[in-house]
Parts: structure tokens; sequence; C-alpha cells
């Protein structure tokens, strides 16, 4: 249970970090927080040539508002995110996340740039960003791009990321004030990964839902939009008979797979339970 | 590599391989064997330390990005008397038998307790559930968490 040998950079400038990525190429890995790249030395599923540590490139933790939005740089913890007062104000659902991302001792390390750069199809952030209709912004040698969160997330692991490029921060458009959000997620014990999880993001018009965007995790090889169910329940009012159509519309939406944790079914179940409380947090 | 670090209150200067994780840096280069190895990847808590005052996983972090720190182990707040009444109430509430996971537990129990001195017992489970113990079944743990808050709170009132 210890890493293979590589070498060890720390970069102290964007530059000098992407010159490091193109150098070594598929060889070199990028340490952020490190909390699942670790592990992953440590069994030695992961062996690369060099480590690239990107923690103390400056300004890159920032978590700012800009007339684009949001602005989370890569580099803020996941601790940092949960008390900012700023993230609380202008992205709540992002807020609401946070708690169920591992333990306290992994949210004081893990960071936003190394969650969705890895892309776990359980992981709480990727579905937040979905639901959010939120940018991440990436940077290569002499390139900066905007990529919608959507087509960020391309498969299990797998990002639109072009060889050479880095996750520099993630921008969250503004939220008008009749927005509301809710984050669920059902999990065996606190702090492990999600069985389903579900990042809700609605507009409510009087009492009924005017625009409904459903993102989950944990069912499928990225996060999920849940189409149907969105249809069903925008420009109505959210009574049981609507949020039960809602919930068999899921069927249509998600294909969740099978594992040792749970079956299919039990997490297409799953995903229509958390539907119904978070549509009644939001309503209620 | 070269790194400096302040570990419990001490400055410290070595020569470590990048691959070395912090803990097996305090463990075998320092010989502050309180902080325990166990799962080596992040699940088990047994390797808990605080780093500029943060609580981290010592297997999930290298020795190398340790530098500049100032990192605070269990031999450290022991020392302090920061814990000394967390760890009498775990002897009197029957908290450990071997005592792999107390040093974790001890560590994780004060960063909650300094968070939210009034914790309830629900909130207790959910800060220690990164902490894995096989012995004791955890209810003892919760107590005498519990217990030194309520003191605490009764202390400062």
């Amino acid at each position: 249970m210890k890493p293979a040998q590589f070498a060890y950079h720390r970069p102290a400038s964007l530059d000098e970090a992407l010159a490091l990525v193109e150098r070594y190429g598929p060889d070199g890995r990028i340490l952020a927080g490190g909390q699942s790249l670790v592990p992953a030395l440590n069994m030695r599923l992961a062996a690369p040539a060099a480590l690239i540590d990107i923690n103390r490139l400056p300004g890159l933790d920032r978590i700012g508002l800009e007339p684009e939005g949001l602005v989370i740089g890569a580099l803020a913890r996941h601790e940092a995110v949960e008390s900012s007062p700023l993230v609380a104000r202008h992205a709540p659902l992002i807020a609401q996340a946070m708690p169920h991302i591992g333990h306290r001792a992994i949210r004081t390390r893990g960071t936003v740039g190394g969650s969705i750069a890895l892309a776990d199809p359980a992981a709480e952030l990727p579905a937040c960003l979905v639901a959010l209709e939120a940018v991440v912004r990436v940077a290569g040698r002499g390139t900066r791009r905007d990529i919608a969160a959507r087509g960020f997330f391309r498969g299990i692991y797998t990002t639109d990321l072009a060889p050479g490029e880095i996750v520099t921060a993630v921008v969250v458009p503004g939220i008008q004030p009749a927005w509301r959000s809710s984050f669920a997620e059902l999990a065996r014990r606190h702090g492990d990964y999600a069985l389903v999880g579900l990042a809700v993001h609605c507009r409510v018009d009087g009492g009924a839902i005017g625009v409904a965007r459903l993102a989950f995790c944990g069912v499928g090889a990225t996060p999920v939009r849940a189409s149907r169910a969105e249809a069903a329940l925008s420009g109505r009012r959210p009574d049981p008979g609507v949020v039960e159509e809602a919930g068999r519309a899921l069927d249509a939406d998600l294909d969740p797979p099978g594992d040792v944790h749970g079956s299919p079914a039990l997490r297409r179940h799953l995903a229509r339970v958390l539907l119904a409380r978070s549509i009644g947090q939001i309503a209620g | 590599m070269q790194i400096s670090l302040t570990v419990n209150g001490v400055a410290v200067s070595r020569r470590v391989e990048p691959r070395q994780s912090l803990v097996d840096f305090l463990r075998y280069d320092l010989e502050l064997t309180g902080s325990h190895v166990g799962c080596e990847h992040g699940v088990c808590g047994a390797c808990t330390v605080r780093v500029d005052g943060a609580l981290v996983r010592g297997c999930l972090m290298l020795a190398v990005q340790a530098d500049g720190c100032r990192v605070e182990t269990i031999e450290g707040v022991a020392g302090t008397g920061e814990v000394f009444d967390l760890q009498q109430a775990f002897a009197q509430e029957n908290a450990l038998q071997c005592g792999f996971c107390t040093p974790g537990m001890l560590l994780t129990a004060q960063d909650l307790l300094a968070r939210k001195p009034g914790a309830s017992a629900l909130e207790i489970r959910e800060a220690l559930s990164g902490n894995y113990c096989r012995c004791t079944g955890y209810h003892a743990i919760v107590e005498a968490v519990r217990t030194t808050a309520e003191a605490r709170t009764k202390a400062r009132a």
C-alpha cells in the first residue's frame, strides 16, 4: 500500500503547471486535493511518472462574484465552499451538497476542480453543476475555454478536457430570486458515495413549478438530467398526483446500474423517494 | 526533497522521498507513532492529524506537501492538555479497548467541539462517521464526546 516512485513538481504559476502537463502528457498527473488520486497511488491503481502539485498556485482557490456569475476557483477546498457566504447566497444548491461529500477531514483537502476533473459518476458536485447549467472553465498552453457542464462530463471518469488542459474554475450563472434548489442523497452511511443523489434547481411561479431542472448522480456514467420528469413537473402545481407522475417518468429517464451497493430496482425506487422529498421541500 | 515544517511546535527539517505519506513521515522519520496507519486510502480515520489547524487524513497527504506547514499530532494536543478532558471522558465511558482508533477519534471530536460546542448526539455520530472503531460499537465514544461537550459548556457558563 505504498505508491510507486514518481517525480514531484510543485509549479509556482499556472503557466509553469501547464508546461509540465504538456511535457509529461499521459505520464503526468495533476495533484490537487489528492483525496481520490492518493488512494489510487497507494493502491497502485495509478503509477504516474510525475505528479504536478498545483496546491500552491496563487489565486486558484478564489471564490468571487463576477459579471458572468459566481466563479469558484479550481483549488477552492470543499470546506471553504461549504462555509462561503457567497456560495450560500449565489449557489445554495452547492452549499447544500457540500456536507454530503466525504467527511470533514476529506473536505478540508478535496477541491472543486479535482472533483470535476475526476468525474466520478456518484459525485455530488458534477450533478450540481449540471442542474445549475454551470460552466467549467479550462486552460491549456495559450488556450482558454468555457465548457457547458452538461457537455463536460462524457462518461465514467471521462471529461471533455483535452490533453494539456486543466480545470481552472467553475462558473455558476447568477440566480434569480424565484429559483429554489435542493440537494438530497441516500447512502448507506454518512460520507459514503451516494447510492442515488439528486440536485434540483427550480423556478417557482406562485404555487407552481415554472421550470424544473433535475440532475441525478449515481445512476449512470455521468450526471443524468431527468428531462421527462422535468416536463411532468413544469408549469404545474406540485401536488401529490403530479409528483407521482413525475416519479413514473423517471423510469424512462434513468437506467441505473446494479452493483454490490444496490440493484437497479433499488436505485429506481430511491430516485423516486428523493424526487418526492426534494419537490416537497422546494414547494413547501 | 528537503522539507521544513513545524510539528507540535517544534521546527523540523528532513529529506524525504516524494512518495512518502505525511503519516509515514511522522511515524518513521519523527518517531511520532500516535498517528496510526489503518486502511491507507482515507476511509478509516486512524491517521487523522491537523495541518495548519485543519483536520486531514495523514495517509492522503504527501510529506512533501506539508513543507512549510504547521502539523499537530495526538502527541501534540495531548501534551498541551488541549484534549485532557476528552481523554478522561474516553477512559470514564469505556470508549476505547485496543486504542488503535483513539488518536483519530480524539482529534476528530476536538475539531467538532471547537466548531460546534453544543453538538447533539446525532451531530457527534455524523462527525465521527469517518473514523472506524472495531472494538466499542461507537456508543461509548459518542457518550464520551457528549459528556465532554456538556462539561465544557457548563465550565464556560
